[in-house]
């Protein structure tokens, strides 16, 4: 289980405890957070659920799949610490990690 | 006007099957969708991935399931009208009027939304004024390229339309590709090309740049470009080419008056009709208790949906459940010999 805040736009948190296994995407839909779109259901065929990731935690998490440069490259603003939510797991080592989303996904 | 049984919006696995129900209980159907092409995201979003859980299918890519679904298609003569996106639907006593963005109308007792998650478009730049030069000096596809010669053509983007669209069009425009990072993900064959002009000086490659910046009146003069480190470039230039491939959008469907909940439309589960009679959705864009996103369930859901149009479609006939193995009028419709 991890503590995962999620960051709107517009400043707004949303804290939520996200259970092992699941995606750091999972945790918005199933909490229904606001500013993960994630069209394509998690099969990285889209880019909607896209989010900046802090740089101090960059460097901690999953690395970047293969293909999910190629699917960034269609996301709304993307930027050096952009990721896919979708493919980052959840794990007791993510606790506390704070996503930011972008003004927009599509 | 087109006068039809049904019409299907969207040219995907679930509104091909729905066509194929609908033809074989004895109605007439139209095909609508956005794309340039039959497949929907089967096609456009993983044509190569495989696929695992179409009954009896132990495996098939999203391009085989297309091509089957076609083939069971075959027997039948339906229209499709592609590279139109439905924009208005409009109540007409017993029937619905649906025009498409080509001027294309339609008249009829029944519309299938089969929509996904909407309509493909292009995604398109974010930096400020950008739809003031839209369709002028930016562009996100190529009708004429005969517009570019003599000119300069900032192309951005970094997979396969933005990478062949530099290769031709160095041959008689200044261009220059800028991509978010160093890495392309076009062939490899027009990677190398790309590469060998740049050293040619063919092509102007800026990469980890992004566009930052639009300068000009009535038509675009520069553009600025920021790097990873905020460094900025201006480059001078004639048009704008975005190739940041396709994002899906709800689009006009928002606006039937149908109830919607993040971005899925509600249906019931006997007819997958939505609140307006006449009006159905099925497939990844309808919503209801324990709603399944696969494939199988776009099956299932056009083949109650099709029943469904047959009341309203014949509404002096009865409508007898048969078999495709036994029925005599299905084999004729099929083309196939009955015993």
């Amino acid at each position: 289980m991890a503590k995962i805040t999620y960051k709107e736009h517009n400043g707004t948190n949303h804290t939520v405890d996200v259970q092992n296994g699941l995606t750091v995407m999972e945790g918005a839909v199933q909490n229904n957070i606001p500013g993960i779109d994630a069209d394509c259901g998690g099969s990285m065929a889209c880019a909607t659920c896209h989010v900046y990731i802090k740089e101090d935690w960059f460097d901690k998490i999953n690395k970047k799949n293969e293909g999910e440069d190629d699917m960034l490259d269609q996301a709304y603003e993307p930027k050096k610490n952009s990721r896919l939510s979708c493919q980052i797991i959840v794990s007791d080592d993510l606790d506390g990690l704070v996503v930011d989303m972008p003004e927009k996904q599509t | 006007m087109i006068k039809t049984d049904a019409l299907i919006i969207g040219a995907g696995p679930t509104g091909l099957f729905t066509a194929h129900q609908l033809k074989l209980i004895g109605l007439d159907c139209e095909i609508v969708d956005n794309l340039d092409k039959i497949g929907g995201q089967c096609i456009e979003l993983y044509p190569d991935k495989p696929i695992y859980d179409i009954p009896a299918v132990p495996e098939c890519t999203g391009e085989e399931l297309t091509n089957n679904l076609i083939n069971q298609l075959k027997p039948f003569d339906i229209k499709f009208h592609l590279s139109e996106r439905v924009d208005e639907v409009k109540k007409d006593g017993e029937k619905w009027i649906v025009k498409t963005n080509k001027g294309t109308s339609f008249t009829t007792p029944n519309v299938i939304i089969a929509g996904g998650v909407g309509s493909f478009e292009p995604r398109k730049f974010s930096v400020e004024g950008h739809e003031k030069f839209e369709n002028k000096s930016i562009l996100y596809s190529i009708k004429d390229k005969n517009i570019f010669k003599g000119k300069t053509v900032s192309i951005f983007g970094g997979g396969d339309s933005a990478l062949d669209w530099a290769v031709e069009l160095s041959n008689n425009s200044n261009v220059n590709l800028i991509h978010r990072r160093d890495e392309f993900r076009g062939a490899q064959a027009t990677v190398d090309k790309v590469h060998e002009f740049t050293k040619s000086k063919k092509i102007n490659l800026f990469t980890k740049f992004q566009l930052k910046k639009l300068n000009g009146s009535s038509k675009i003069e520069s553009i600025d470009i920021e790097d990873d480190d905020k460094k900025i470039k201006n480059l001078k230039t004639d048009y704008v080419l975005g190739f940041f491939g396709l994002i899906m959008q709800l689009g006009p469907i928002a606006n039937w008056g149908l109830n919607i909940d993040k971005k899925t439309v509600e249906v019931d589960t006997e007819k997958f009709e939505t609140n307006q009679k006449g009006i159905y959705a099925v497939g990844d864009i309808c919503n209801y208790p324990g709603k399944l996103k696969l494939i199988l369930s776009g099956f299932h859901e056009g083949a109650l949906a099709a029943r469904a149009c047959f009341k309203l479609a014949r509404p002096n006939e009865k409508y007898r459940f048969e078999f495709t193995t036994s029925s005599k009028a299905i084999k004729n419709r099929l083309g196939v010999k009955s015993d």
